[in-house]
Protein backbone atom coordinates (compact mmCIF):
# COMPACT_ATOMS: atom_id res chain seq x y z
CA UNK A 1 0.00 0.00 0.00
CA UNK A 2 2.76 2.42 0.96
CA UNK A 3 4.58 1.57 -2.28
CA UNK A 4 1.50 2.55 -4.28
CA UNK A 5 1.36 5.84 -2.44
CA UNK A 6 5.00 6.56 -3.22
CA UNK A 7 4.39 6.06 -6.93
CA UNK A 8 1.49 8.49 -6.75
CA UNK A 9 3.72 11.06 -5.03
CA UNK A 10 6.36 10.63 -7.75
CA UNK A 11 3.76 11.25 -10.45
CA UNK A 12 2.46 14.29 -8.58
CA UNK A 13 5.87 15.90 -8.19
CA UNK A 14 6.87 15.32 -11.82
CA UNK A 15 3.53 16.67 -13.06
CA UNK A 16 4.08 19.82 -10.98
CA UNK A 17 7.33 20.40 -12.85
CA UNK A 18 5.59 19.93 -16.20
CA UNK A 19 2.98 22.43 -15.02
CA UNK A 20 5.62 25.02 -14.09
CA UNK A 21 7.33 24.63 -17.48
CA UNK A 22 4.13 24.97 -19.49
CA UNK A 23 2.45 27.71 -17.47
CA UNK A 24 5.45 30.07 -17.34
CA UNK A 25 5.11 30.36 -21.14
CA UNK A 26 1.57 31.71 -20.95
CA UNK A 27 1.72 35.49 -21.56
CA UNK A 28 0.14 37.86 -18.98
CA UNK A 29 -2.46 38.85 -21.59
CA UNK A 30 -4.01 35.41 -21.27
CA UNK A 31 -3.77 34.94 -17.52
CA UNK A 32 -7.52 35.31 -16.92
CA UNK A 33 -8.44 32.65 -19.53
CA UNK A 34 -5.65 30.54 -18.02
CA UNK A 35 -7.36 30.70 -14.65
CA UNK A 36 -10.84 29.95 -15.95
CA UNK A 37 -9.38 27.21 -18.15
CA UNK A 38 -7.66 25.66 -15.16
CA UNK A 39 -11.01 25.82 -13.32
CA UNK A 40 -12.35 23.63 -16.11
CA UNK A 41 -9.40 21.25 -15.89
CA UNK A 42 -9.70 20.95 -12.12
CA UNK A 43 -13.20 19.69 -12.85
CA UNK A 44 -11.33 16.41 -13.49
CA UNK A 45 -12.60 15.58 -9.99
CA UNK A 46 -15.62 14.46 -12.05
CA UNK A 47 -13.82 11.11 -12.40
CA UNK A 48 -13.80 10.52 -8.66
CA UNK A 49 -17.29 11.93 -8.33
CA UNK A 50 -18.73 9.55 -10.95
CA UNK A 51 -17.16 6.56 -9.26
CA UNK A 52 -18.48 7.49 -5.81
CA UNK A 53 -21.93 8.25 -7.22
CA UNK A 54 -22.12 5.16 -9.42
CA UNK A 55 -20.67 2.34 -7.34
CA UNK A 56 -23.68 2.39 -5.05
CA UNK A 57 -21.76 1.44 -1.92
CA UNK A 58 -23.93 3.21 0.63
CA UNK A 59 -26.86 5.54 0.15
CA UNK A 60 -25.03 8.47 1.77
CA UNK A 61 -21.94 7.90 -0.41
CA UNK A 62 -24.14 7.87 -3.50
CA UNK A 63 -25.82 11.14 -2.54
CA UNK A 64 -22.47 12.81 -1.77
CA UNK A 65 -21.11 11.52 -5.07
CA UNK A 66 -24.06 12.88 -7.02
CA UNK A 67 -23.60 16.32 -5.47
CA UNK A 68 -19.90 16.09 -6.31
CA UNK A 69 -20.74 15.23 -9.94
CA UNK A 70 -22.92 18.35 -10.13
CA UNK A 71 -20.21 20.62 -8.68
CA UNK A 72 -17.46 19.18 -10.85
CA UNK A 73 -19.64 19.44 -13.94
CA UNK A 74 -20.32 23.13 -13.24
CA UNK A 75 -16.56 23.59 -13.36
CA UNK A 76 -16.07 21.53 -16.50
CA UNK A 77 -18.87 23.01 -18.62
CA UNK A 78 -18.79 26.51 -17.13
CA UNK A 79 -15.00 26.68 -17.20
CA UNK A 80 -14.59 25.64 -20.83
CA UNK A 81 -17.55 27.72 -22.01
CA UNK A 82 -16.45 30.94 -20.33
CA UNK A 83 -12.84 30.45 -21.45
CA UNK A 84 -14.01 30.00 -25.02
CA UNK A 85 -16.19 33.09 -24.70
CA UNK A 86 -13.20 35.12 -23.54
CA UNK A 87 -10.73 33.78 -26.05
CA UNK A 88 -12.97 34.54 -29.03
CA UNK A 89 -12.81 38.21 -28.00
CA UNK A 90 -9.05 38.33 -28.53
CA UNK A 91 -8.62 39.50 -32.11
CA UNK A 92 -5.72 40.68 -34.21
CA UNK A 93 -5.58 44.18 -35.57
CA UNK A 94 -7.36 44.18 -38.96
CA UNK A 95 -5.06 44.71 -41.97
CA UNK A 96 -4.97 48.19 -43.51
CA UNK A 97 -8.08 48.88 -45.58
CA UNK A 98 -10.20 46.35 -43.76
CA UNK A 99 -11.19 48.77 -41.05
CA UNK B 1 -10.42 -2.82 -19.71
CA UNK B 2 -8.68 -1.39 -16.65
CA UNK B 3 -5.52 -0.59 -18.54
CA UNK B 4 -7.49 0.87 -21.45
CA UNK B 5 -9.22 3.24 -19.06
CA UNK B 6 -5.87 4.19 -17.51
CA UNK B 7 -4.49 4.90 -20.99
CA UNK B 8 -7.51 7.05 -21.77
CA UNK B 9 -6.70 9.14 -18.66
CA UNK B 10 -3.16 9.52 -19.94
CA UNK B 11 -4.48 10.75 -23.30
CA UNK B 12 -6.69 13.23 -21.46
CA UNK B 13 -3.75 14.52 -19.40
CA UNK B 14 -1.65 14.92 -22.54
CA UNK B 15 -4.45 16.88 -24.19
CA UNK B 16 -4.66 19.15 -21.13
CA UNK B 17 -0.93 19.82 -21.36
CA UNK B 18 -1.06 20.52 -25.10
CA UNK B 19 -4.08 22.73 -24.53
CA UNK B 20 -2.14 24.74 -21.94
CA UNK B 21 0.83 24.99 -24.31
CA UNK B 22 -1.46 26.44 -27.00
CA UNK B 23 -2.42 29.09 -24.47
CA UNK B 24 1.00 30.64 -25.02
CA UNK B 25 -0.39 32.77 -27.86
CA UNK B 26 -3.79 34.41 -28.37
CA UNK B 27 -3.97 33.08 -31.93
CA UNK B 28 -3.80 29.42 -30.87
CA UNK B 29 -5.41 29.71 -27.45
CA UNK B 30 -9.00 29.03 -28.46
CA UNK B 31 -8.02 25.85 -30.26
CA UNK B 32 -6.02 24.80 -27.21
CA UNK B 33 -9.02 25.27 -24.95
CA UNK B 34 -11.08 23.02 -27.23
CA UNK B 35 -8.37 20.34 -27.24
CA UNK B 36 -8.46 20.45 -23.48
CA UNK B 37 -12.24 20.05 -23.53
CA UNK B 38 -11.87 16.99 -25.78
CA UNK B 39 -9.45 15.60 -23.22
CA UNK B 40 -12.08 16.04 -20.51
CA UNK B 41 -14.69 14.31 -22.65
CA UNK B 42 -12.35 11.35 -23.13
CA UNK B 43 -11.76 11.16 -19.38
CA UNK B 44 -15.49 11.23 -18.63
CA UNK B 45 -16.34 8.58 -21.23
CA UNK B 46 -13.51 6.36 -20.01
CA UNK B 47 -14.79 6.61 -16.44
CA UNK B 48 -18.23 5.65 -17.71
CA UNK B 49 -16.75 2.40 -19.00
CA UNK B 50 -15.57 1.44 -15.51
CA UNK B 51 -17.33 -1.78 -14.58
CA UNK B 52 -17.52 -0.83 -10.92
CA UNK B 53 -20.25 1.64 -11.83
CA UNK B 54 -23.60 -0.09 -11.43
CA UNK B 55 -26.00 2.79 -12.02
CA UNK B 56 -25.82 5.87 -14.21
CA UNK B 57 -29.09 7.43 -13.12
CA UNK B 58 -27.71 9.69 -10.44
CA UNK B 59 -24.53 10.43 -12.37
CA UNK B 60 -26.66 11.68 -15.24
CA UNK B 61 -28.85 13.67 -12.88
CA UNK B 62 -25.86 15.41 -11.28
CA UNK B 63 -24.21 15.85 -14.66
CA UNK B 64 -27.23 17.49 -16.26
CA UNK B 65 -27.80 19.83 -13.32
CA UNK B 66 -24.12 20.80 -13.21
CA UNK B 67 -23.86 21.31 -16.97
CA UNK B 68 -26.94 23.50 -17.08
CA UNK B 69 -25.76 25.65 -14.18
CA UNK B 70 -22.24 25.89 -15.58
CA UNK B 71 -23.42 26.88 -19.03
CA UNK B 72 -25.79 29.46 -17.62
CA UNK B 73 -23.06 30.99 -15.45
CA UNK B 74 -20.59 31.07 -18.33
CA UNK B 75 -23.07 32.84 -20.60
CA UNK B 76 -24.48 35.27 -18.05
CA UNK B 77 -21.32 36.48 -16.34
CA UNK B 78 -20.11 39.99 -17.11
CA UNK B 79 -16.42 40.28 -17.89
CA UNK B 80 -15.99 42.70 -14.99
CA UNK B 81 -17.31 39.94 -12.71
CA UNK B 82 -14.81 37.34 -13.92
CA UNK B 83 -12.79 37.32 -10.65
CA UNK B 84 -15.87 36.35 -8.61
CA UNK B 85 -16.76 33.62 -11.04
CA UNK B 86 -13.28 32.12 -11.06
CA UNK B 87 -13.42 32.37 -7.27
CA UNK B 88 -16.70 30.43 -7.19
CA UNK B 89 -15.37 27.80 -9.58
CA UNK B 90 -12.32 27.34 -7.36
CA UNK B 91 -14.75 26.72 -4.52
CA UNK B 92 -16.81 24.19 -6.49
CA UNK B 93 -13.63 22.27 -7.30
CA UNK B 94 -12.76 22.16 -3.61
CA UNK B 95 -16.32 21.23 -2.71
CA UNK B 96 -16.34 18.31 -5.15
CA UNK B 97 -13.09 17.00 -3.65
CA UNK B 98 -14.51 17.31 -0.15
CA UNK B 99 -17.66 15.39 -1.14
CA UNK B 100 -15.69 12.62 -2.88
CA UNK B 101 -13.45 12.21 0.17
CA UNK B 102 -16.47 12.08 2.48
CA UNK B 103 -18.22 9.58 0.20
CA UNK B 104 -15.15 7.37 0.08
CA UNK B 105 -14.83 7.52 3.86
CA UNK B 106 -18.42 6.44 4.30
CA UNK B 107 -17.93 3.61 1.82
CA UNK B 108 -14.80 2.29 3.48
CA UNK B 109 -15.61 2.82 7.15
CA UNK B 110 -16.28 -0.35 9.16
CA UNK B 111 -17.32 -0.39 12.81
CA UNK B 112 -15.13 -3.41 13.57
CA UNK B 113 -11.99 -2.64 11.55
CA UNK B 114 -9.78 0.43 11.14
CA UNK B 115 -8.93 1.77 7.70
CA UNK B 116 -5.35 1.33 6.48
CA UNK B 117 -3.35 4.38 7.61
CA UNK B 118 -2.33 5.47 4.11
CA UNK B 119 -5.94 5.45 2.91
CA UNK B 120 -7.10 7.30 5.99
CA UNK B 121 -4.43 9.99 5.73
CA UNK B 122 -5.15 10.70 2.05
CA UNK B 123 -8.85 11.03 2.82
CA UNK B 124 -8.27 13.42 5.73
CA UNK B 125 -5.84 15.53 3.69
CA UNK B 126 -8.39 15.69 0.89
CA UNK B 127 -11.11 16.76 3.33
CA UNK B 128 -8.88 19.53 4.70
CA UNK B 129 -7.77 20.90 1.31
CA UNK B 130 -11.22 20.56 -0.23
CA UNK B 131 -13.04 22.20 2.67
CA UNK B 132 -10.58 25.10 3.02
CA UNK B 133 -10.77 25.72 -0.73
CA UNK B 134 -14.56 25.57 -0.67
CA UNK B 135 -15.28 27.92 2.23
CA UNK B 136 -12.32 30.21 1.56
CA UNK B 137 -13.40 30.66 -2.06
CA UNK B 138 -16.96 31.37 -1.02
CA UNK B 139 -15.70 34.22 1.19
CA UNK B 140 -13.34 35.52 -1.49
CA UNK B 141 -16.09 35.51 -4.12
CA UNK B 142 -18.44 37.21 -1.64
CA UNK B 143 -15.90 39.95 -0.98
CA UNK B 144 -15.33 40.52 -4.70
CA UNK B 145 -19.07 40.62 -5.38
CA UNK B 146 -19.33 42.95 -2.37
CA UNK B 147 -21.95 40.75 -0.73
CA UNK B 148 -19.47 40.68 2.16
CA UNK B 149 -17.57 43.81 3.14
CA UNK B 150 -14.20 43.96 1.42
CA UNK B 151 -12.61 45.39 4.55
CA UNK B 152 -10.14 43.11 6.30
CA UNK B 153 -11.77 41.56 9.36
CA UNK B 154 -9.17 41.62 12.11
CA UNK B 155 -9.49 40.68 15.75
CA UNK B 156 -7.19 39.96 18.63
CA UNK B 157 -5.72 36.49 18.78
CA UNK B 158 -6.66 35.76 15.17
CA UNK B 159 -3.43 34.03 14.32
CA UNK B 160 -3.50 32.04 17.54
CA UNK B 161 -7.05 30.91 16.79
CA UNK B 162 -6.12 29.90 13.24
CA UNK B 163 -3.12 27.99 14.52
CA UNK B 164 -5.28 26.26 17.14
CA UNK B 165 -7.82 25.30 14.49
CA UNK B 166 -5.13 23.94 12.18
CA UNK B 167 -3.65 21.92 15.03
CA UNK B 168 -7.15 20.73 15.91
CA UNK B 169 -7.68 19.48 12.37
CA UNK B 170 -4.35 17.65 12.39
CA UNK B 171 -5.10 16.27 15.85
CA UNK B 172 -8.49 14.90 14.85
CA UNK B 173 -6.98 13.44 11.69
CA UNK B 174 -4.31 11.70 13.76
CA UNK B 175 -6.87 10.45 16.30
CA UNK B 176 -8.99 9.01 13.50
CA UNK B 177 -5.97 7.38 11.88
CA UNK B 178 -4.74 5.58 14.99
CA UNK B 179 -8.04 5.23 16.85
CA UNK B 180 -11.52 4.06 15.89
CA UNK B 181 -13.22 5.69 12.89
CA UNK B 182 -15.88 7.67 14.73
CA UNK B 183 -18.37 9.44 12.42
CA UNK B 184 -18.71 12.33 14.89
CA UNK B 185 -14.98 12.97 14.81
CA UNK B 186 -15.01 12.84 11.00
CA UNK B 187 -17.84 15.38 10.93
CA UNK B 188 -15.84 17.59 13.30
CA UNK B 189 -12.88 17.34 10.93
CA UNK B 190 -15.04 18.64 8.08
CA UNK B 191 -16.55 21.39 10.24
CA UNK B 192 -13.24 22.67 11.58
CA UNK B 193 -11.72 22.65 8.09
CA UNK B 194 -14.60 24.71 6.75
CA UNK B 195 -14.25 27.23 9.58
CA UNK B 196 -10.52 27.41 8.96
CA UNK B 197 -11.14 28.30 5.30
CA UNK B 198 -13.39 31.19 6.34
CA UNK B 199 -10.96 32.48 8.96
CA UNK B 200 -8.01 32.36 6.59
CA UNK B 201 -9.69 34.64 4.05
CA UNK B 202 -11.66 37.18 6.15
CA UNK B 203 -8.56 39.11 7.34
CA UNK B 204 -7.56 39.81 3.74
CA UNK B 205 -8.76 43.08 2.21
CA UNK B 206 -10.70 43.39 -1.05
CA UNK B 207 -7.76 44.92 -2.89
CA UNK B 208 -5.63 41.84 -2.14
CA UNK B 209 -8.24 39.46 -3.52
CA UNK B 210 -6.34 38.93 -6.81
CA UNK B 211 -3.61 37.15 -4.86
CA UNK B 212 -6.11 35.15 -2.85
CA UNK B 213 -8.00 34.05 -5.96
CA UNK B 214 -4.73 32.83 -7.49
CA UNK B 215 -3.82 30.98 -4.33
CA UNK B 216 -7.26 29.34 -4.12
CA UNK B 217 -6.95 28.43 -7.80
CA UNK B 218 -3.83 26.55 -6.83
CA UNK B 219 -5.64 24.92 -3.89
CA UNK B 220 -8.45 23.76 -6.17
CA UNK B 221 -5.84 21.95 -8.25
CA UNK B 222 -4.25 20.45 -5.16
CA UNK B 223 -7.73 19.39 -4.02
CA UNK B 224 -8.24 17.55 -7.32
CA UNK B 225 -4.82 15.92 -6.91
CA UNK B 226 -5.70 14.89 -3.36
CA UNK B 227 -8.84 13.22 -4.71
CA UNK B 228 -6.51 11.36 -7.06
CA UNK B 229 -4.57 10.12 -4.04
CA UNK B 230 -7.81 9.00 -2.37
CA UNK B 231 -9.05 6.91 -5.29
CA UNK B 232 -5.57 6.07 -6.57
CA UNK B 233 -6.05 7.69 -9.96
CA UNK B 234 -3.04 8.93 -11.97
CA UNK B 235 -5.09 11.14 -14.29
CA UNK B 236 -6.48 13.15 -11.41
CA UNK B 237 -3.07 13.55 -9.82
CA UNK B 238 -1.38 14.78 -13.00
CA UNK B 239 -4.19 17.18 -13.82
CA UNK B 240 -4.50 18.50 -10.29
CA UNK B 241 -0.75 19.12 -10.20
CA UNK B 242 -0.95 21.14 -13.44
CA UNK B 243 -3.62 23.42 -11.97
CA UNK B 244 -1.76 23.61 -8.67
CA UNK B 245 1.39 24.74 -10.48
CA UNK B 246 -0.54 27.31 -12.48
CA UNK B 247 -2.04 28.86 -9.36
CA UNK B 248 1.33 28.98 -7.62
CA UNK B 249 2.95 30.79 -10.56
CA UNK B 250 0.15 33.34 -10.78
CA UNK B 251 0.29 33.90 -7.03
CA UNK B 252 4.00 34.66 -7.27
CA UNK B 253 3.49 37.04 -10.19
CA UNK B 254 0.78 38.96 -8.36
CA UNK B 255 2.77 39.20 -5.13
CA UNK B 256 5.78 40.52 -7.01
CA UNK B 257 3.66 43.05 -8.89
CA UNK B 258 2.18 44.27 -5.61
CA UNK B 259 5.58 44.43 -3.95
CA UNK B 260 4.42 42.15 -1.15
CA UNK B 261 5.41 38.80 0.17
CA UNK B 262 2.77 36.10 0.26
CA UNK B 263 3.04 35.99 4.03
CA UNK B 264 2.40 39.72 4.17
CA UNK B 265 -0.74 39.37 2.03
CA UNK B 266 -2.07 36.43 4.04
CA UNK B 267 -1.31 37.66 7.54
CA UNK B 268 -0.45 41.34 7.14
CA UNK B 269 -3.79 43.14 7.11
CA UNK B 270 -2.47 45.80 4.74
CA UNK B 271 -2.96 49.50 5.35
CA UNK B 272 -1.25 49.53 8.70
CA UNK B 273 2.08 50.54 7.17
CA UNK B 274 3.12 53.87 8.67
CA UNK B 275 4.38 56.36 6.13
CA UNK B 276 8.01 57.10 6.93
CA UNK B 277 8.80 60.64 8.05
CA UNK B 278 10.98 61.31 5.02
CA UNK B 279 8.20 60.36 2.69
CA UNK B 280 5.73 62.57 4.50
CA UNK B 281 8.04 65.57 4.07
CA UNK B 282 8.47 64.72 0.44
CA UNK B 283 4.71 64.61 0.03
CA UNK B 284 4.36 68.04 1.66
CA UNK B 285 6.97 69.52 -0.65
CA UNK B 286 5.17 68.01 -3.61
CA UNK B 287 1.79 69.37 -2.55
CA UNK B 288 3.32 72.84 -2.28
CA UNK B 289 4.49 72.61 -5.88
CA UNK B 290 0.93 72.08 -7.12
CA UNK B 291 -0.27 70.24 -10.18
CA UNK B 292 -0.88 71.50 -13.68
CA UNK B 293 -4.42 71.09 -14.94
CA UNK B 294 -5.32 70.72 -18.58
CA UNK B 295 -8.61 71.23 -20.39
CA UNK B 296 -10.07 68.50 -22.59
CA UNK B 297 -9.53 70.80 -25.54
CA UNK B 298 -5.80 71.17 -24.95
CA UNK B 299 -5.38 67.50 -24.13
CA UNK B 300 -7.10 66.61 -27.40
CA UNK B 301 -4.73 68.90 -29.25
CA UNK B 302 -1.73 67.29 -27.57
CA UNK B 303 -2.96 63.80 -28.45
CA UNK B 304 -3.98 64.63 -32.01
CA UNK B 305 -0.46 65.79 -32.89
CA UNK B 306 1.33 62.98 -31.12
CA UNK B 307 3.01 60.34 -33.24
CA UNK B 308 3.13 57.70 -30.57
CA UNK B 309 0.69 57.35 -27.70
CA UNK B 310 0.77 54.84 -24.87
CA UNK B 311 -2.46 54.31 -22.94
CA UNK B 312 -2.03 53.18 -19.33
CA UNK B 313 -5.35 51.81 -18.07
CA UNK B 314 -5.95 51.21 -14.38
CA UNK B 315 -8.82 49.75 -12.47
CA UNK B 316 -10.50 53.19 -12.48
CA UNK B 317 -11.08 52.68 -16.19
CA UNK B 318 -12.92 49.43 -15.65
CA UNK B 319 -14.94 50.92 -12.79
CA UNK B 320 -16.27 53.68 -15.03
CA UNK B 321 -16.82 51.15 -17.86
CA UNK B 322 -14.98 53.37 -20.32
CA UNK B 323 -13.13 50.67 -22.30
CA UNK B 324 -15.17 51.35 -25.44
CA UNK B 325 -14.44 55.07 -25.27
CA UNK B 326 -10.72 54.37 -24.98
CA UNK B 327 -10.82 52.18 -28.04
CA UNK B 328 -12.78 54.80 -29.99
CA UNK B 329 -10.28 57.51 -29.06
CA UNK B 330 -7.38 55.24 -29.98
CA UNK B 331 -8.88 54.51 -33.39
CA UNK B 332 -9.32 58.24 -34.05
CA UNK B 333 -5.68 58.87 -33.14
CA UNK B 334 -4.55 55.98 -35.34
CA UNK B 335 -6.46 57.50 -38.24
CA UNK B 336 -4.49 60.69 -37.66
CA UNK B 337 -1.30 58.67 -38.08
CA UNK B 338 -0.32 57.93 -34.49
CA UNK B 339 0.63 54.52 -33.16
CA UNK B 340 -1.32 53.59 -30.06
CA UNK B 341 -0.22 50.96 -27.57
CA UNK B 342 -1.66 49.85 -24.27
CA UNK B 343 0.62 49.30 -21.28
CA UNK B 344 -0.87 46.77 -18.89
CA UNK B 345 0.47 46.41 -15.36
CA UNK B 346 -0.13 42.98 -13.81
CA UNK B 347 -2.38 44.46 -11.12
CA UNK B 348 -4.32 46.75 -13.46
CA UNK B 349 -7.47 44.65 -13.05
CA UNK B 350 -8.91 42.59 -10.25
CA UNK B 351 -7.25 39.35 -11.27
CA UNK B 352 -4.25 38.46 -13.44
CA UNK B 353 -4.90 39.45 -17.06
CA UNK B 354 -8.28 40.97 -16.21
CA UNK B 355 -7.62 44.32 -17.90
CA UNK B 356 -6.59 42.55 -21.11
CA UNK B 357 -9.91 40.72 -21.21
CA UNK B 358 -11.84 43.92 -20.58
CA UNK B 359 -10.00 45.68 -23.41
CA UNK B 360 -10.37 42.71 -25.75
CA UNK B 361 -14.09 42.81 -25.03
CA UNK B 362 -14.07 46.44 -26.19
CA UNK B 363 -12.48 45.24 -29.46
CA UNK B 364 -8.95 46.42 -28.73
CA UNK B 365 -6.73 44.16 -30.88
CA UNK B 366 -4.46 41.98 -28.77
CA UNK B 367 -1.34 43.05 -30.68
CA UNK B 368 -1.80 46.52 -29.13
CA UNK B 369 -1.74 45.13 -25.57
CA UNK B 370 1.73 45.09 -24.03
CA UNK B 371 2.83 43.89 -20.64
CA UNK B 372 5.15 45.79 -18.38
CA UNK B 373 8.47 44.33 -19.50
CA UNK B 374 7.66 44.77 -23.17
CA UNK B 375 6.45 48.36 -22.98
CA UNK B 376 8.80 49.94 -20.44
CA UNK B 377 11.70 50.53 -22.87
CA UNK B 378 9.27 52.32 -25.20
CA UNK B 379 8.23 55.16 -22.90
CA UNK B 380 11.43 57.04 -23.83
CA UNK B 381 10.20 57.35 -27.38
CA UNK B 382 6.59 58.03 -26.54
CA UNK B 383 5.08 61.49 -27.19
CA UNK B 384 2.10 61.22 -24.88
CA UNK B 385 1.33 58.73 -22.16
CA UNK B 386 -2.36 58.74 -21.26
CA UNK B 387 -2.88 57.43 -17.74
CA UNK B 388 -6.50 56.51 -17.04
CA UNK B 389 -7.46 55.65 -13.47
CA UNK B 390 -4.06 54.21 -12.54
CA UNK B 391 -2.00 55.52 -9.66
CA UNK B 392 0.41 53.41 -7.60
CA UNK B 393 1.55 51.40 -10.63
CA UNK B 394 2.93 54.57 -12.27
CA UNK B 395 4.44 56.14 -9.15
CA UNK B 396 8.17 56.82 -9.75
CA UNK B 397 8.69 56.69 -5.96
CA UNK B 398 9.00 52.95 -6.48
CA UNK B 399 12.32 53.73 -8.19
CA UNK B 400 13.35 57.00 -6.51
CA UNK B 401 12.35 56.94 -2.86
CA UNK B 402 13.79 54.13 -0.74
CA UNK B 403 11.55 55.22 2.14
CA UNK B 404 8.33 54.89 0.20
CA UNK B 405 6.16 51.84 0.89
CA UNK B 406 6.14 51.40 -2.88
CA UNK B 407 9.95 51.19 -3.06
CA UNK B 408 10.99 48.30 -5.25
CA UNK B 409 7.57 47.68 -6.76
CA UNK B 410 7.76 47.13 -10.52
CA UNK B 411 6.09 50.09 -12.21
CA UNK B 412 5.32 51.37 -15.68
CA UNK B 413 7.93 54.02 -16.52
CA UNK B 414 5.36 56.59 -17.56
CA UNK B 415 7.54 59.45 -16.24
CA UNK B 416 10.04 58.81 -19.03
CA UNK B 417 7.67 59.81 -21.83
CA UNK B 418 7.70 63.32 -23.35
CA UNK B 419 4.27 64.30 -22.08
CA UNK B 420 1.93 62.71 -19.57
CA UNK B 421 -1.81 63.26 -19.32
CA UNK B 422 -3.35 61.79 -16.20
CA UNK B 423 -7.10 61.28 -16.09
CA UNK B 424 -8.28 61.06 -12.53
CA UNK B 425 -11.35 61.82 -10.45
CA UNK B 426 -9.56 63.83 -7.79
CA UNK B 427 -6.19 64.15 -6.09
CA UNK B 428 -7.00 61.29 -3.66
CA UNK B 429 -3.99 59.06 -3.18
CA UNK B 430 -4.08 55.49 -4.48
CA UNK B 431 -4.53 52.25 -2.64
CA UNK B 432 -1.17 52.45 -0.88
CA UNK B 433 -2.04 55.93 0.43
CA UNK B 434 1.11 57.44 -1.04
CA UNK B 435 1.43 60.75 -2.90
CA UNK B 436 2.36 60.27 -6.53
CA UNK B 437 5.22 62.50 -7.67
CA UNK B 438 4.33 61.80 -11.28
CA UNK B 439 1.31 64.08 -10.89
CA UNK B 440 3.59 66.97 -9.84
CA UNK B 441 6.07 66.46 -12.65
CA UNK B 442 6.41 69.43 -15.03
CA UNK B 443 5.53 67.39 -18.09
CA UNK B 444 2.43 65.99 -16.47
CA UNK B 445 -0.99 67.54 -16.99
CA UNK B 446 -4.02 66.50 -14.99
CA UNK B 447 -7.43 66.06 -16.58
CA UNK B 448 -9.87 65.78 -13.68
CA UNK B 449 -13.25 64.10 -13.89
CA UNK B 450 -14.96 60.79 -14.49
CA UNK B 451 -12.94 58.77 -17.01
CA UNK B 452 -15.89 58.06 -19.26
CA UNK B 453 -16.97 61.71 -19.47
CA UNK B 454 -13.43 62.96 -20.02
CA UNK B 455 -12.82 60.41 -22.77
CA UNK B 456 -16.09 61.37 -24.45
CA UNK B 457 -14.98 65.01 -24.41
CA UNK B 458 -11.58 64.06 -25.85
CA UNK B 459 -13.28 62.09 -28.64
CA UNK B 460 -15.49 65.05 -29.55
CA UNK B 461 -12.54 67.45 -29.49
CA UNK B 462 -10.27 65.22 -31.57
CA UNK B 463 -13.05 64.76 -34.13
CA UNK B 464 -13.49 68.52 -34.33
CA UNK B 465 -9.81 69.13 -35.08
Amino acid sequence: MTEGLVILVVIFVLAMFVGFEVITKVPPTLHTPLMSGSNAISGITIIGSMLVAGIGATRLATVLGTAAVALAMINVVGGYAVTDRMLQMFKRRPEEGER
Amino acid sequence: MRSLIELAYLVAAVLFIIGLKRLSHPATARYGNRLSAVGMLIAIVATGLDQQIVSFRLILLGGVIGSALGLWMARAVKMTAMPQMVGLFNGFGGGASLLVAAGEWHRLVRPDMAMPATVAITIYASVLIGAVTFSGSAIAAGKLQEVISGRPVLFRGQHVLNLALALGVVGIGAALTVGPDLPALFAALIGLSLVLGVLLVIPIGGADMPVVICLLNSYSGLAAASTGFVIGNHGLIITGALVGASGIILTQIMCKAMNRSLANVLFGGFGATAVAAGSAERAKALAARGVRQISAEDAAMLLAYARSVIVVPGYGLAVSQAQHQVRELAELLEKKGATVKYAIHPVAGRMPGHMNVLLAEANVPYDELFDMDQINPEFDRCDVALVIGANDVVNPAARNDPQSPLWGMPILDVDKSQNVVVMKRSMNPGFAGVENELFYDRKTAMLFGNAKDSLQKLITEVKAL
